[in-house]
């Protein structure tokens, strides 16, 4: 995959970002707000029971995995741009090896994420 | 010595004693650089330059600085003044840095050569890297076109812009990825690189990816905009990038572009006697 691609996906991942994180932050830190507009119902958004409603929740599920896939490539991206800025010494192949190192280092990360995430909510609806 | 002096001072009406700090960088004599500080009396409309040939002229002829056409178009004498890489002719030493103290140093993210000269090989480089003329699949129209490219108005206006560039390097000092990044291929060559990748005219988009669509290449730029801002000619290079950007990943999603064709030669029409023919072709091919 060339640079263009790599790039393209870094601002569609933005965009998912923006979107999934503003959902979390409202139900997580606005809950107060969106109470007053009586878009959510009335509660302590961190109890267990609340915290286990959500659990068992398909969309939830869905934004979660969104979220730390999407954040992750995003993240990773960044990094892996800021290494290759700041060695500029680096050899084509140094780039490629740094390349893959943080690839894979992600990919394990996304796959232990999802992992946790999808364990959730199969508890939950245990 | 005296008549240029005196060419200087038929000029004065009123003089304002400004100070100026210009570095010094003798590589072969003194490897350490200093500055050293000249104190200019100074006419309503100097520019920088007009200060500087005032002092190799009259206070120390060792010196050095680039210049040639004073007025804008050679891109010779861009160097950093008060902190900015500006063109020293095009820079108004009392309306426009309202400083007491001038600063000149050579421009950033360049060797020096000597004292404020930039070793500008970088952008020269980087320019040709961009292959920076029409490409054509067909060489016979790339090298000897038999007749005109069609080309709208606002096909023009698609470039126009971006073709201003003077080669003067104030972008390239001003960028602050080139000065992280020595391989970054930087705002100068990128801009040409669309001006000519979105000149209907051309046809050489993808062999100019190849040079661009890399981790040193059009995606680094952060568009912190300071090439724009240094531009002496307006040309905006971080604006050039930021539609390059758009036009790959169009490109990438299958937007395709028809090269301009080859007018035909006009049927029918008979030379009239009173136009001179052109002369001939000084190399032949």
């Amino acid at each position: 995959m060339r640079d263009s691609m790599f790039w393209f996906w870094h601002l569609m991942a933005a965009i998912v970002i923006l979107i999934v994180l503003s959902i979390h932050f409202g139900v997580m830190h606005l809950e107060g707000i969106l109470q007053m507009f009586g878009i959510m119902s009335a509660g302590d958004v961190r109890s267990y029971a609340e915290v286990l409603v959500r659990a068992k929740t398909v969309a939830y599920l869905v934004i979660y995995l969104l979220l730390m896939w999407f954040a992750l490539y995003h993240g990773f991206y960044g990094l892996r741009s800021i290494i290759v800025e700041m060695s500029d010494k680096m050899s084509k192949a140094g780039e490629i090896v740094v390349g893959w190192s943080i690839f894979l280092f992600g990919l394990g990360l996304a796959i232990y994420g999802s992992y946790v995430i999808i364990a959730g909510f199969v508890l939950a609806n245990a | 010595m005296s008549g240029t002096t005196d060419s200087y001072k038929t000029n004065f009406t009123e003089t304002k004693d400004i100070v100026f700090k210009i570095f010094r960088y003798e590589p072969d004599v003194n490897p350490k650089p200093h500055f050293d500080t000249f104190t200019v009396p100074v006419v309503k409309g100097w520019t920088v330059l007009d200060a500087v040939m005032y002092i190799k002229e009259n206070l120390d002829s060792t010196v050095s600085y680039r210049a040639s056409c004073r007025m804008g178009i050679c891109g010779s004498c861009a160097m950093e003044i008060n902190g900015k890489p500006r063109l020293a002719c095009q820079t108004q030493v009392i309306s426009e840095l309202r400083s007491k103290e001038v600063v000149i140093k050579p421009l950033a993210n360049y060797p020096v050569l000597r004292d404020v000269v930039p070793d500008l090989t970088p952008l020269i480089e980087k320019h040709a890297d961009v292959r920076p003329y029409i490409l054509r699949k067909d060489k016979k129209v790339e090298v000897n076109p038999k007749g005109e490219l069609y080309q709208t108005p606002d096909q023009l206006e698609e470039y126009l812009q971006f073709s201003y560039c003077i080669k003067c390097g104030a972008c390239l000092a001003a960028c602050p990825v080139t000065g992280a990044d020595v391989k970054f291929i930087g705002p100068q060559a990128l801009t040409q690189s669309y001006r000519y990748s979105v000149d209907t005219r051309d046809d050489g988009f993808k062999l100019r990816l190849e040079v661009m669509d890399h981790s040193h290449g059009v995606w680094h730029c952060h568009f912190a905009g300071a090439c724009s801002e240094a531009c002496p000619k307006g040309v905006d290079p971080a604006f050039a990038i930021q539609l390059f950007k758009r036009e790959i990943t169009a490109r990438k999603f299958g937007k395709e572009v028809e090269p301009a064709r080859l007018a035909r030669q006009p049927a029918d029409v008979k030379r009239r006697e009173n136009i001179p023919y052109a002369p001939e072709k000084t190399v032949k091919q």
